[in-house]
Protein backbone atom coordinates (compact mmCIF):
# COMPACT_ATOMS: atom_id res chain seq x y z
CA UNK A 1 0.00 0.00 0.00
CA UNK A 2 1.97 2.84 -1.22
CA UNK A 3 -0.04 5.81 -2.40
CA UNK A 4 -2.31 6.22 0.74
CA UNK A 5 -0.46 10.04 1.06
CA UNK A 6 -2.40 10.70 -2.13
CA UNK A 7 -6.15 9.67 -1.23
CA UNK A 8 -7.71 13.38 -0.67
CA UNK A 9 -9.59 14.43 2.16
CA UNK A 10 -13.00 14.11 0.79
CA UNK A 11 -12.19 10.69 -0.08
CA UNK A 12 -10.76 10.40 3.39
CA UNK A 13 -14.06 10.79 4.85
CA UNK A 14 -16.20 8.81 2.76
CA UNK A 15 -14.16 5.82 3.73
CA UNK A 16 -13.90 6.80 7.71
CA UNK A 17 -17.89 7.05 7.82
CA UNK A 18 -18.00 3.97 5.90
CA UNK A 19 -15.77 2.08 7.91
CA UNK A 20 -17.11 3.32 11.39
CA UNK A 21 -20.59 2.76 10.27
CA UNK A 22 -19.63 -1.02 9.62
CA UNK A 23 -17.69 -1.91 12.70
CA UNK A 24 -20.44 -0.14 15.05
CA UNK A 25 -23.69 -1.92 13.66
CA UNK A 26 -21.67 -4.88 13.72
CA UNK A 27 -20.12 -3.95 17.68
CA UNK A 28 -24.44 -3.25 18.33
CA UNK A 29 -25.16 -6.55 16.75
CA UNK A 30 -22.33 -8.28 19.08
CA UNK A 31 -23.81 -6.07 22.06
CA UNK A 32 -27.25 -7.18 21.41
CA UNK A 33 -26.17 -11.16 21.04
CA UNK A 34 -24.62 -10.81 24.67
CA UNK A 35 -27.84 -9.58 25.91
CA UNK A 36 -31.10 -10.82 24.45
CA UNK A 37 -32.42 -13.22 26.39
CA UNK A 38 -33.86 -16.08 24.24
CA UNK A 39 -32.19 -17.94 21.37
CA UNK A 40 -34.92 -16.87 18.43
CA UNK A 41 -34.34 -12.98 19.43
CA UNK A 42 -30.42 -13.59 19.78
CA UNK A 43 -30.77 -14.92 15.54
CA UNK A 44 -31.72 -10.94 14.38
CA UNK A 45 -28.59 -9.60 16.58
CA UNK A 46 -25.60 -10.90 13.98
CA UNK A 47 -27.72 -9.89 10.91
CA UNK A 48 -26.83 -6.61 11.30
CA UNK A 49 -22.96 -7.70 10.94
CA UNK A 50 -23.92 -9.82 7.92
CA UNK A 51 -25.71 -6.68 6.15
CA UNK A 52 -24.57 -3.21 6.86
CA UNK A 53 -21.96 -4.14 9.14
CA UNK A 54 -20.13 -6.17 6.37
CA UNK A 55 -21.61 -3.92 3.65
CA UNK A 56 -19.75 -0.51 5.07
CA UNK A 57 -16.67 -2.25 5.19
CA UNK A 58 -16.70 -3.95 2.24
CA UNK A 59 -17.78 -0.46 0.37
CA UNK A 60 -14.91 1.53 2.74
CA UNK A 61 -12.39 -1.10 1.19
CA UNK A 62 -13.21 -1.14 -2.17
CA UNK A 63 -13.07 2.56 -1.87
CA UNK A 64 -9.76 3.01 -0.57
CA UNK A 65 -8.24 0.46 -2.84
CA UNK A 66 -9.49 1.91 -5.77
CA UNK A 67 -8.18 4.79 -5.28
CA UNK A 68 -4.81 3.33 -4.47
CA UNK A 69 -4.32 1.16 -7.55
CA UNK A 70 -6.18 3.32 -9.70
CA UNK A 71 -8.51 0.58 -11.19
CA UNK A 72 -11.88 -0.14 -9.98
CA UNK A 73 -11.65 -3.25 -7.09
CA UNK A 74 -14.70 -4.54 -6.96
CA UNK A 75 -13.85 -7.90 -4.83
CA UNK A 76 -15.48 -6.66 -1.80
CA UNK A 77 -18.72 -6.26 -3.50
CA UNK A 78 -18.18 -10.17 -4.26
CA UNK A 79 -17.65 -10.63 -0.52
CA UNK A 80 -20.48 -8.77 0.86
CA UNK A 81 -22.61 -10.75 -1.75
CA UNK A 82 -21.52 -14.01 -1.09
CA UNK A 83 -22.04 -13.28 3.02
CA UNK A 84 -25.40 -12.07 2.14
CA UNK A 85 -26.12 -15.23 0.03
CA UNK A 86 -24.99 -17.65 2.68
CA UNK A 87 -26.29 -16.46 5.96
CA UNK A 88 -29.66 -17.75 5.46
CA UNK A 89 -28.32 -21.40 5.43
CA UNK A 90 -26.68 -21.12 8.99
CA UNK A 91 -29.59 -19.04 10.28
CA UNK A 92 -31.82 -21.47 8.88
CA UNK A 93 -30.22 -24.32 9.86
CA UNK A 94 -30.10 -22.41 13.81
CA UNK A 95 -33.49 -21.92 13.78
CA UNK A 96 -35.15 -25.12 12.35
CA UNK A 97 -32.85 -27.07 15.19
CA UNK A 98 -34.23 -25.08 17.83
CA UNK A 99 -37.80 -25.16 16.39
CA UNK A 100 -37.70 -29.28 16.46
CA UNK A 101 -36.12 -29.58 19.88
CA UNK A 102 -39.21 -27.01 21.06
CA UNK A 103 -41.47 -29.02 19.57
CA UNK A 104 -39.91 -32.09 21.39
CA UNK A 105 -40.08 -30.09 24.55
CA UNK A 106 -43.17 -28.83 24.33
CA UNK A 107 -42.09 -25.08 24.65
CA UNK A 108 -44.02 -22.74 26.48
CA UNK A 109 -43.27 -20.12 24.09
CA UNK A 110 -44.00 -21.51 21.39
CA UNK A 111 -47.53 -19.88 19.87
CA UNK A 112 -49.83 -22.87 19.44
CA UNK A 113 -49.99 -23.39 15.89
CA UNK A 114 -46.28 -23.96 15.63
CA UNK A 115 -46.69 -26.39 18.33
CA UNK A 116 -49.61 -28.30 16.50
CA UNK A 117 -47.76 -28.85 13.31
CA UNK A 118 -45.82 -32.06 14.98
CA UNK A 119 -48.35 -33.06 16.73
CA UNK A 120 -50.03 -34.08 13.34
CA UNK A 121 -49.58 -38.11 13.46
CA UNK A 122 -48.91 -38.09 9.92
CA UNK A 123 -46.17 -36.73 10.51
CA UNK A 124 -44.27 -37.07 13.82
CA UNK A 125 -42.78 -40.43 12.37
CA UNK A 126 -40.86 -38.57 10.19
CA UNK A 127 -39.48 -36.24 12.78
CA UNK A 128 -39.63 -32.53 10.90
CA UNK A 129 -42.89 -32.26 9.46
CA UNK A 130 -41.88 -29.48 6.82
CA UNK A 131 -39.35 -29.29 4.11
CA UNK A 132 -37.16 -25.68 3.32
CA UNK A 133 -36.72 -24.26 0.15
CA UNK A 134 -33.11 -25.08 0.74
CA UNK B 1 -26.49 -28.92 -28.69
CA UNK B 2 -25.70 -25.71 -27.41
CA UNK B 3 -27.99 -26.83 -24.70
CA UNK B 4 -25.64 -29.46 -23.98
CA UNK B 5 -22.56 -27.34 -24.39
CA UNK B 6 -24.47 -24.75 -22.48
CA UNK B 7 -27.03 -25.88 -19.61
CA UNK B 8 -26.67 -22.65 -17.62
CA UNK B 9 -25.87 -19.98 -19.69
CA UNK B 10 -26.97 -17.02 -17.37
CA UNK B 11 -24.72 -18.96 -14.61
CA UNK B 12 -22.01 -18.92 -17.35
CA UNK B 13 -22.10 -14.94 -18.26
CA UNK B 14 -22.39 -14.37 -13.83
CA UNK B 15 -19.27 -16.23 -13.07
CA UNK B 16 -17.30 -15.45 -16.11
CA UNK B 17 -18.44 -11.62 -15.42
CA UNK B 18 -17.01 -12.00 -11.88
CA UNK B 19 -13.72 -13.12 -13.03
CA UNK B 20 -13.19 -10.29 -15.12
CA UNK B 21 -13.91 -8.40 -11.82
CA UNK B 22 -11.48 -10.24 -9.60
CA UNK B 23 -8.50 -9.86 -12.56
CA UNK B 24 -7.22 -7.44 -14.23
CA UNK B 25 -8.74 -7.34 -17.85
CA UNK B 26 -6.85 -9.53 -20.17
CA UNK B 27 -8.12 -11.60 -23.18
CA UNK B 28 -6.09 -14.25 -21.56
CA UNK B 29 -8.10 -13.37 -18.19
CA UNK B 30 -11.46 -14.05 -20.57
CA UNK B 31 -10.80 -17.02 -22.16
CA UNK B 32 -9.71 -18.77 -18.54
CA UNK B 33 -12.82 -17.36 -17.20
CA UNK B 34 -14.84 -18.62 -19.88
CA UNK B 35 -13.73 -22.09 -19.42
CA UNK B 36 -13.83 -22.03 -15.57
CA UNK B 37 -17.59 -20.55 -15.59
CA UNK B 38 -18.65 -23.24 -18.57
CA UNK B 39 -16.67 -26.02 -16.63
CA UNK B 40 -18.47 -24.84 -13.46
CA UNK B 41 -22.04 -24.39 -15.55
CA UNK B 42 -21.35 -28.49 -16.17
CA UNK B 43 -20.95 -29.40 -12.21
CA UNK B 44 -23.84 -27.52 -12.27
CA UNK B 45 -25.50 -29.29 -14.20
CA UNK B 46 -24.59 -32.56 -12.80
CA UNK B 47 -25.81 -31.60 -9.48
CA UNK B 48 -29.12 -30.20 -10.24
CA UNK B 49 -30.03 -31.22 -14.45
CA UNK B 50 -33.03 -28.99 -14.68
CA UNK B 51 -32.81 -25.47 -15.89
CA UNK B 52 -34.00 -22.83 -13.37
CA UNK B 53 -36.63 -21.62 -14.98
CA UNK B 54 -36.45 -17.40 -15.64
CA UNK B 55 -40.11 -15.33 -16.90
CA UNK B 56 -38.61 -12.13 -16.86
CA UNK B 57 -35.55 -10.58 -15.38
CA UNK B 58 -36.90 -6.80 -16.01
CA UNK B 59 -37.83 -6.91 -12.59
CA UNK B 60 -34.55 -7.14 -10.82
CA UNK B 61 -33.13 -3.80 -10.52
CA UNK B 62 -36.55 -2.98 -8.80
CA UNK B 63 -36.33 -6.02 -6.66
CA UNK B 64 -32.20 -5.12 -5.97
CA UNK B 65 -33.18 -1.88 -4.94
CA UNK B 66 -36.31 -2.10 -2.80
CA UNK B 67 -34.31 -4.66 -1.01
CA UNK B 68 -31.17 -2.44 -0.80
CA UNK B 69 -33.75 0.36 0.89
CA UNK B 70 -35.28 -2.19 3.43
CA UNK B 71 -31.89 -3.37 4.42
CA UNK B 72 -31.08 0.38 5.13
CA UNK B 73 -34.09 0.70 7.06
CA UNK B 74 -34.29 -2.32 9.17
CA UNK B 75 -30.63 -1.73 10.25
CA UNK B 76 -31.45 1.49 11.49
CA UNK B 77 -34.87 0.01 13.75
CA UNK B 78 -32.99 -2.87 14.24
CA UNK B 79 -29.85 -1.00 15.90
CA UNK B 80 -32.34 1.53 17.72
CA UNK B 81 -33.94 -1.46 19.72
CA UNK B 82 -30.83 -3.51 20.71
CA UNK B 83 -29.33 0.04 22.04
CA UNK B 84 -32.73 0.80 23.74
CA UNK B 85 -32.97 -3.37 24.65
CA UNK B 86 -34.69 -3.29 28.81
CA UNK B 87 -36.11 -0.21 28.47
CA UNK B 88 -38.70 -0.50 25.78
CA UNK B 89 -41.48 -2.26 25.59
CA UNK B 90 -40.34 -4.68 22.61
CA UNK B 91 -41.76 -8.04 22.13
CA UNK B 92 -40.86 -10.42 19.33
CA UNK B 93 -43.26 -12.87 17.87
CA UNK B 94 -43.79 -15.94 15.52
CA UNK B 95 -45.57 -14.79 12.45
CA UNK B 96 -47.26 -17.49 10.11
CA UNK B 97 -47.42 -16.23 6.37
CA UNK B 98 -49.58 -17.86 3.84
CA UNK B 99 -47.23 -17.59 0.87
CA UNK B 100 -48.25 -17.82 -3.17
CA UNK B 101 -44.58 -18.50 -4.23
CA UNK B 102 -44.26 -22.53 -5.09
CA UNK B 103 -40.78 -21.78 -7.77
CA UNK B 104 -38.34 -23.56 -5.15
CA UNK B 105 -35.94 -20.90 -6.69
CA UNK B 106 -38.21 -18.23 -5.47
CA UNK B 107 -38.61 -19.23 -1.99
CA UNK B 108 -34.75 -19.47 -2.20
CA UNK B 109 -34.34 -16.01 -2.92
CA UNK B 110 -37.13 -14.90 -0.46
CA UNK B 111 -35.32 -16.84 2.75
CA UNK B 112 -31.96 -14.83 1.33
CA UNK B 113 -34.04 -11.42 1.21
CA UNK B 114 -35.94 -12.04 4.87
CA UNK B 115 -32.34 -12.93 6.44
CA UNK B 116 -30.23 -10.64 4.85
CA UNK B 117 -32.74 -8.14 6.53
CA UNK B 118 -32.46 -6.89 10.08
CA UNK B 119 -35.84 -7.92 12.06
CA UNK B 120 -37.11 -11.37 10.41
CA UNK B 121 -35.43 -14.33 10.70
CA UNK B 122 -36.44 -17.63 8.62
CA UNK B 123 -37.95 -20.13 10.82
CA UNK B 124 -39.82 -22.90 8.48
CA UNK B 125 -41.82 -23.02 5.34
CA UNK B 126 -44.35 -26.10 5.53
CA UNK B 127 -44.23 -26.73 1.51
CA UNK B 128 -47.68 -28.97 2.00
CA UNK B 129 -49.69 -26.01 3.26
CA UNK B 130 -47.50 -23.12 1.61
CA UNK B 131 -46.95 -21.70 5.28
CA UNK B 132 -43.85 -19.10 6.04
CA UNK B 133 -43.16 -19.44 9.53
CA UNK B 134 -41.27 -15.93 10.42
CA UNK B 135 -39.53 -14.50 13.68
CA UNK B 136 -39.90 -11.02 13.93
CA UNK B 137 -38.05 -8.83 16.40
CA UNK B 138 -40.55 -6.73 16.88
CA UNK B 139 -43.76 -7.72 17.14
CA UNK B 140 -45.42 -4.46 16.59
CA UNK B 141 -44.26 -4.51 13.05
CA UNK B 142 -45.88 -7.80 12.66
CA UNK B 143 -49.02 -6.14 9.86
CA UNK B 144 -46.11 -4.41 8.19
CA UNK B 145 -44.11 -7.56 7.64
CA UNK B 146 -46.79 -9.28 6.07
CA UNK B 147 -47.92 -6.49 3.99
CA UNK B 148 -44.17 -6.38 2.92
CA UNK B 149 -43.64 -10.24 1.87
CA UNK B 150 -46.93 -10.72 0.31
CA UNK B 151 -47.75 -7.56 -1.46
CA UNK B 152 -43.86 -6.25 -1.90
CA UNK B 153 -41.59 -9.41 -2.62
CA UNK B 154 -43.20 -12.28 -3.61
CA UNK B 155 -45.08 -10.74 -6.49
CA UNK B 156 -41.98 -9.70 -8.34
CA UNK B 157 -40.53 -13.51 -7.04
CA UNK B 158 -43.95 -14.73 -9.01
CA UNK B 159 -43.27 -12.12 -12.02
CA UNK B 160 -39.15 -13.60 -12.29
CA UNK B 161 -39.20 -17.39 -11.46
CA UNK B 162 -43.22 -18.09 -12.17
Amino acid sequence: MSGLGTVPIWLSVVIAVFVVLGSTLTLIGAWGFLRLGSFYDRLHAPTLATSWGTGGIALASALLASWVQDRPILHELVVGFAVIATVPVTLMLLARASLHRDRMEKAAHLPPELLQASSDPEHTSQGAPSTSSE
Amino acid sequence: MIARLLPHPLLVLVLAGMWMVLTRFSLGNLMLGLGLAVFASWTMHALQPERVPTRSLRMLPRLAWTLFVDIIRSNIAVARLLLTEGSGCRRSSFLLIPVELRSPTGLAVLAIILTATPGTAWVEYVSETGTLVLHVFDGAESEHYLHVVNNVYVPMLQEIFE
